[in-house]
């Protein structure tokens, strides 16, 4: 049994008093330990998806089953690394705002919440900054306390939408590449979302292909073969144009899912 | 490609990072020396015009008046209505708080009580508190409870207005990781919407506090007595009604005084531990 199951998933947005599909009977499935992106163009519902998965947008259509039991409402159970620097509530140090959700949801007591930040928290390499207020970091570091505070929680899912866009080509290199080391050493299970086609080869095991107005998925890739290492080789670029055909140019027949 | 690899830079000759400024800009820099520089020259400015008028029944002098103003502290005059006044104004005050806190927490969590706030503050909110105290007299008599009527109209409608707005103002990635921990009802609002929204509460209940204080004053020159102790309100109006002027003007003093202290040393002081250290406010 797959750790998450979205099956059929319709999802609908009421803009100007019309109803309008952002995602039509979409299907995918994320094992354990597996990281799994959502990669498509703006438009394409990647984001929703992500949010019916939190638990913030409720289905109009098919079912989403964590662990097999329907996922209603959000919880600590899938915890959302987002793109804006707002989530982290400003007037919480950085030790403060990691073990923040393991206070909140009341999964761990006083001690041991801040033990778990510590560790966490050394792990993203913010030991030094600890004691800061948010204000006082750089995008990146913002990022990287987001991604401690969901690690500290260990939650079922880790869910992230589009968490280095907002940052500089150079800084969200080194963010996917930390990102990567952590997989490794703490390997969690992971639903990515992003619109970079590199970024969706880099990070993921595997590539769910969406399209635009309404999303549906186009096609799903394996992309075990790829990572930051192979970003140069020609197979990478191979993959990348042949994504890139798939997302811009008419679909050749059979392949449209 | 070739890569030329440059050596670098020279180290600067040994220079101090960061002089000392002279005394006198620092000084200047002080917004409390400023502020107490202006006052002296507003002090200097008042003297001179009531020398000019020379009348101490009209205008008594900077000097009468602080001459009147410690005689009242010394004998305990001023204290004791000070005293009164204030402890009126903090229940008043408090219990303001806390309707306005209810009535902004119901309007978060339903629609019809997000409804009703607007409908309220926009029906109460242009209304005078002194403009209720007829009404209040009627209800509550001649006594503190009317008072704390008026205050608790003073405060709540101002406050509430600026701390819904404030919670409308939450980022919703905010909201989301708040929900995403689980945090529902008054857990989700305490922990969540009330330090977020932190500054328009705290400019908030500032506006609150000055509308309270005045209103007090008012309603206190108006019958102030309660149980035959009046506040600073009614030492004013009794001082004229013996044309002791410049304890009029002592009284009006400890007022001011009164405010500027709240202002200064609470409010400064809650500001500066909270949203300024955040980040959130300058």
């Amino acid at each position: 049994m797959p750790l998450l199951d979205v099956h059929a998933l319709t999802l609908d947005y009421v803009a100007e008093r019309r109803r309008v599909r952002a995602t039509d009977q979409v299907s995918f499935s994320l094992d354990d330990g597996e990281r799994l992106v959502l990669l498509g163009p703006s438009g394409c519902g990647k984001s929703s998806l992500l949010k019916a998965v939190a638990g913030f947008v409720k289905p109009s259509g098919g079912r989403i089953l964590l662990d097999g039991e329907g996922v209603d409402g959000p919880g600590p159970d899938r915890i959302v690394v987002f793109q804006e620097y707002d989530q982290l509530p400003p007037w919480k140090t950085v030790r403060e705002n990691v073990a923040f959700p393991l206070l909140a949801s009341r999964r761990a007591a006083k001690a041991e919440a801040f033990a778990r930040a510590d560790a966490a928290i050394e792990q993203v390499g913010l030991g030094r900054f600890a004691e800061a207020y948010p204000h006082t970091l750089s995008g990146g570091m913002k990022q990287r306390v987001a991604i401690a505070r969901a690690l500290a929680m260990r939650p079922r899912v880790l869910l992230m939408d589009e968490p280095f866009a907002a940052l500089d080509a150079l800084t969200r290199r080194r963010m996917q590449e930390e990102l990567l080391a952590l997989a490794q050493e703490v390997g969690f299970s992971l639903l990515f979302v992003t619109h970079s086609i590199e970024e969706a080869l880099v990070v993921g095991h595997r590539i769910v292909l969406l399209s635009a107005h309404p999303g549906r998925v186009r096609a799903e890739f394996d992309s075990r073969a790829f990572g930051l290492g192979g970003a140069g080789s020609s197979s990478f670029q191979a993959a990348v144009q042949q994504i890139h055909r798939l997302l811009f140019d008419e679909a050749p027949e059979g392949l449209a899912a | 490609m070739s890569i030329v690899w440059k050596a670098a830079a020279p180290v600067a000759p040994a220079e101090p990072a960061a002089l000392p400024l002279p005394l006198a800009q620092r000084l200047w820099d002080s917004a409390f020396v400023r502020k107490a520089l202006l006052l002296a020259l507003l002090a200097l400015g008042w003297e001179a015009l009531a020398r000019w008028t020379d009348n101490d029944l009209l205008l008594p002098g900077f000097v009468a008046t602080a001459k009147a103003f410690v005689d009242g502290l010394q004998n305990g005059e001023l204290p004791t209505r000070a005293g009164l006044s204030v402890w009126l104004l903090l229940q008043g005050y408090g219990l303001g708080v806390l309707a306005a806190f209810g009535l902004t927490t119901l309007a978060v969590s339903t629609r019809l009580g997000r409804d009703l706030l607007s409908l309220l503050t926009a029906m109460f909110n242009p209304l005078p508190a002194i403009a209720l105290l007829p009404l209040a007299l009627l209800w509550f008599g001649l006594g503190s409870k009317s008072l704390l009527f008026v205050l608790v109209h003073s405060v709540l409608w101002p406050l509430a207005l600026a701390t819904f707005a404030g919670f409308q103002g939450v980022p919703e990635v905010l909201r989301m990781a708040g929900r995403n921990y689980g945090l529902t009802g008054l857990r989700y609002v305490l922990q969540i919407l009330v330090p977020a929204a932190l500054p328009s509460i705290l400019s908030g209940l500032k506006i609150g506090w000055a509308f309270a204080w005045r209103t007090l004053i008012a309603a206190e020159l108006v019958f102030g007595a309660t149980s035959g102790q009046g506040g600073l309100g009614w030492y004013v109006f009794q001082n004229r009604n013996e044309l002791y002027t410049d304890r009029v003007f002592a009284g009006l003093a400890c007022v001011i005084l009164i405010g500027l202290a709240i202002e200064h040393l609470v409010f400064d002081t809650l500001e500066r531990v909270t949203v300024r250290r955040w980040g959130v406010q300058r």
